[in-house]
């Protein structure tokens, strides 16, 4: 298959601090509407991943085609302007903000200083705003501040300010850590639902949420992949098992 | 500029700068050892440093005339007595400020760059109504008058060579203190990771205002060495501020190294400088140099690349 | 702008702030002061400029600059150089050995004017001037600093490093600026002359026009979604950038306004009191401008204005009275409004205030009630 026809292609990427490669000649391959679960071992370098994808760290060689179109030459807004979400993982809101201008706010229209200037809150942004908190089950705290809101909550309203930018590509690190377990089927749930129509990756460690929503695994050690398939194959894999339990 | 002279000429010019210069350097590199503690290892920005320097001055000061009163048989010595004692006062009074004012601001740091500015202003002031507005001067013992003839024209002066010699001592200890001790070691954990250095049982409170009072006292000694080579007013201090902030961010903040690097580099530029243009204008390039280099490398001359 | 447009921009709460701060400038201060303490007070207001734009950098972004000072200075120099040129008239100057030329100048050995002060023989320059030397510098600065993510203490040292490098140029090069003494003896604009009593009452109501200008474009700011942008910058600077938008044009956009309205504040500076001097340039001015703000409270466009007045009136009164005690004051003022009331008097006024004048309505209403009561019991 050529490149273009995957969503995300990351062939040979490096990163390496003061020589310490994080991310060794890394190269994986997402599909359309795909749900990607990256896991691995603490320091394996998923977070880094993420962070080279979104632009949030410069790589030091290697490539990242979004749809054919080098990322890593883009600065952060443009990587998000061509489609790629990314949800960090301590919940990052606004807190001082209330849940619907957290999500007004993410809004994609006025993005430069004199649209924000110009920025009228009409009918199409309230639909949308809407529309996203009904998904995120947050509809009865739209006047919340959102600093008041459990855990759980912050994390699918960081998810919801993804959603609203509608993105192809949505990222999320760990997004069930810290949730209690019906939070965590609810979430299941809501990323099975918002996966029409784009691709997600999530770094993930709660085996039992993996085998939920994962449609193939890659399994990350010391900044490369050490196993990629079905969740099935990957726990089969004695590669994969010596990491995780040979020590 | 440099056609008006000829090449023995020059190299005195230089020779002689260099070593204004490194007087310059001594005194930037000991305020800024206090402040490169303090910043570079708490976060925290003292702009009262420059006040402790002064305290250090005056306690100097107030030791040398009880010696020329009551002990003028040693008199001689009265100045590393000063230094001691400049140390532990500075650093007393450092302790306090941390325990009333710092603590309760460590996630603030715009904050404590305001609160400190206050307690400034309240030194200064202090200053002034105890020991006046008129800068004063202490008497330099004997020895270290006179100065040690080089060639004909380059004098070196003793007490410029004894606050360089007091500079490459302090800076040697403080780097064993915070590299080769076990406190450097607490306290560069604690920088780390707080949660984590409080779980392993480091006192990080106690290690805090150590290390805000060690840098504390560091000025007053800094300040001690200072009225070796000039006299002392009340706002003497906070004409060394913002060059001394400048030093320890061009080095890269939790580089000794680094601060020592660009103590010289400013501080020679500076008195070299001196010489062929006006001093004001000596002082603006320097500082203009310094700034367009930060605002290209604003991480400093030496830092690692870390993964954030 | 639409009826609703309006209301969201200015609520109900924030049109009373307007109109009894209106009142306070307009028409308390003016009937209840003579010219000199008014022109006194005029001063004060031109430091609320810079408090207003300290209210939107540091307050709502996040970004402290200890160098306002340097766009207040910009600003008023950019107006003295006007007002010096047409006060050095070859007539006036007659007796300097090179007339027509500023006196400093002439007493430096100056023998010509330089380049840069020659078109600000014009005043639609030097008007233009005002706003555009200082908000370009601010420009300038903001692009290096902010799109390489200098920010917090670094920022702040640095703006703090070119306050100082502006006042040691200012004051080393006193041919051309008039050193230390400043830019003095300024008497007219157009043939109009500042100094009167009439003049000083006209230019202290257009400063305070400028002032609800300079706050009403603030308030507007604040409303916008850029304003909730820079609360959420404030917090969470990464999601915002990685919600699609450049943040630091954002900063660099408040930081030039911030710098315009300081400008505009020096240029009235140099109006109502009749020099500009390196003093109100430096750390030590710059610095005092954020206690204004910090007193007043950080994140109040009216406490700015408010907190300024009073700072600069116990300063005033203090430093008559007790000139030792004001630093001591001046200091303790620092520590207990960033330890103890970290949000000002906006702050103090909210949660202590504000709670009894909303239930001002209400005792009214107890107080006719029992009268009430009387009437029914009578009947």
């Amino acid at each position: 298959m050529a490149n273009k026809d995957f969503l995300l292609a990351v062939e040979g990427l490096t990163v390496s601090f003061d020589g310490f490669k994080a991310v060794n000649d890394l190269s994986f391959y997402v599909e359309e509407e795909e749900i990607r679960v990256i896991i691995g071992p603490n320091g394996a370098g998923k977070t880094t991943v993420l962070d080279l994808i979104c632009g949030k760290t410069k790589s030091t060689s290697g490539s990242i085609k979004f749809r054919g179109k080098e990322l890593t030459k883009l600065n952060e807004h443009s990587i998000v302007h061509a489609g790629v979400g990314r949800k960090f993982q301590n919940p990052s809101i606004y807190e001082d903000l209330t849940v619907f201008e957290n999500l007004e706010l993410s809004f994609p229209r006025g993005r430069n200083v004199f649209g924000a200037l110009a920025f009228k809150r009409d009918a199409e942004v309230m639909a949308a705003v809407e529309e996203v908190a009904d998904t995120i089950f947050l509809t009865e705290f739209l006047g919340t501040t959102a600093g008041l809101l459990s855990h759980g909550q912050k994390q699918w309203l960081e998810i919801g300010m993804l959603l609203i930018q509608k993105p192809d590509l949505l990222m999320l690190d760990e997004p069930v850590a810290g949730m209690s377990v019906a939070e965590r089927k609810q979430t299941a749930e809501l990323l099975n639902r918002i996966t029409k129509g784009r691709a997600v990756i999530v770094i993930e460690h709660d085996m039992q949420f993996v085998e939920d929503i994962a449609h193939r695994v890659t399994v990350m050690h010391q900044g490369k992949t050490l196993s990629e398939g079905s969740m099935e194959r990957v726990k089969n894999d004695p590669k994969v098992v010596e990491v995780y339990l040979g020590h | 500029m440099f056609s008006d002279y000829s090449s023995t000429e020059l190299i005195s010019i230089f020779a002689m700068q260099g070593f204004a210069g490194l007087i310059l350097f001594s005194v930037f590199v000991l305020m800024a050892l206090g402040l490169a503690i303090i910043f570079g290892q708490m976060g925290v920005i003292n702009m009262a440093h420059g006040e402790f320097m002064i305290l250090g001055a005056y306690v100097t000061f107030l030791i040398s005339n009880l010696f020329a009163d009551f002990m003028p048989a040693i008199f001689s010595i009265y100045f590393f007595i000063a230094m001691i004692v400049a140390f532990f006062v500075c650093g007393a009074v450092g302790a306090f400020v941390e325990w009333s004012i710092i603590r309760h601001l460590y996630r603030r740091p715009l904050d404590t760059l305001l609160a400190t500015w206050g307690l400034s202003l309240i030194l200064q002031q202090l200053y002034r109504t105890v020991f006046g507005a008129r800068e004063v001067g202490v008497t330099i013992p004997d020895w270290m008058m006179g100065s040690i003839p080089l060639t004909d024209i380059i004098e070196i002066p003793l007490n410029g060579v004894f606050v360089m010699c007091l500079t490459l001592i302090i800076t040697l200890a403080v780097y064993f203190l915070m590299f080769k001790s076990r406190f450097g070691g607490q306290v560069r954990a604690v920088v780390q990771n707080r949660p984590m250095a409080g779980a392993v049982g480091i006192n990080t409170e106690k290690v805090d205002r150590i290390t805000f009072a060690l840098g504390c006292g560091i000025a007053g000694i800094a300040g001690s060495a200072f009225t070796m080579i000039g006299s002392t007013g009340p706002t003497s201090g906070q004409l060394y501020i913002v060059d001394t902030f400048l030093v320890v961010v061009f080095g890269g903040a939790a580089s000794l190294l680094g601060t020592i690097a660009s103590a010289f580099t400013i501080s020679q530029a500076q008195s070299t400088m001196e010489f062929f243009l006006s001093g004001s204008m000596s002082k603006v390039l320097t500082l203009l140099t310094v700034v367009i280099i930060l605002m290209i490398r604003p991480q400093g001359l030496f830092a690692l690349k870390l993964r954030k | 702008m639409s009826l609703q447009n309006f209301k969201s921009v200015f609520p109900k709460t924030d049109i009373y702030y307007f109109a009894i701060l209106a009142v306070v400038i307009v028409v308390i201060m003016p009937l209840s002061m003579d010219i000199f303490r008014l022109n006194l007070v005029g001063k004060y207001l031109t430091y609320a400029f810079v408090a207003l734009g300290l209210v939107l950098c540091w307050g709502y972004g996040g970004i402290l600059s200890l160098g306002q000072g340097v766009f207040f200075g910009l600003g008023g120099y950019c107006m003295a150089m006007f007002l010096k040129l047409e006060a050095s008239d070859p007539e006036s100057t007659k007796i300097q050995s090179t007339p027509g030329i500023p006196d400093f100048m002439d007493w430096n050995q100056i023998t010509e004017l330089p380049w840069f002060w020659e078109p600000f023989y014009n005043l639609p320059f030097a008007l233009i001037a005002v706003l555009v030397v200082p908000t370009i510098f601010a420009y300038i600065v903001g692009v290096a600093m902010f799109k390489r993510r200098v920010g917090g203490v670094y920022f702040a040292i640095i703006t703090q490093a070119l306050a100082s490098i502006l006042t040691i140029l200012i004051i080393g090069q006193q041919g051309y600026t008039g050193g230390v003494n400043g830019i003095t003896d300024l008497r007219t604009l157009l043939g109009w002359d500042i100094r009167t009593d009439s003049a000083k009452y006209i230019l202290y109501f257009v400063n305070a026009g400028l002032l609800f200008t300079c706050l009403v474009i603030a308030q507007v700011v604040r409303k916008s979604k850029l304003g909730r942008l820079l609360v959420a910058m404030r917090d969470q600077e990464d999601r915002v950038r990685f919600s699609g938008y450049d943040v630091s044009n954002f900063k660099i956009f408040i930081f030039c306004l911030g710098a315009a309205f300081a400008a505009i504040g020096g240029a009235m500076f140099t109006l109502q009191v009749g020099f500009m001097s390196p003093s109100f340039v430096g750390i030590v001015p710059s610095i005092e401008m954020v206690i204004f703000c910090a007193v007043g409270g950080r994140l109040s466009i009216f406490g700015a204005v408010y907190g300024t007045l009073l700072v600069n009136w116990a300063k005033t009164t203090f430093s008559e009275s007790f000139p030792e005690l004001w630093l001591f004051a001046m200091g303790a003022l620092f520590i207990a409004v960033v330890m103890a009331f970290p949000n000002g008097l906006a702050g103090i006024y909210k949660t202590h205030a504000q709670p009894f004048i909303k239930k001002i309505p209400k005792l009214i209403k107890e107080l006719a009630e029992p009268r009430a009561h009387v009437k029914s019991g009578a009947q």
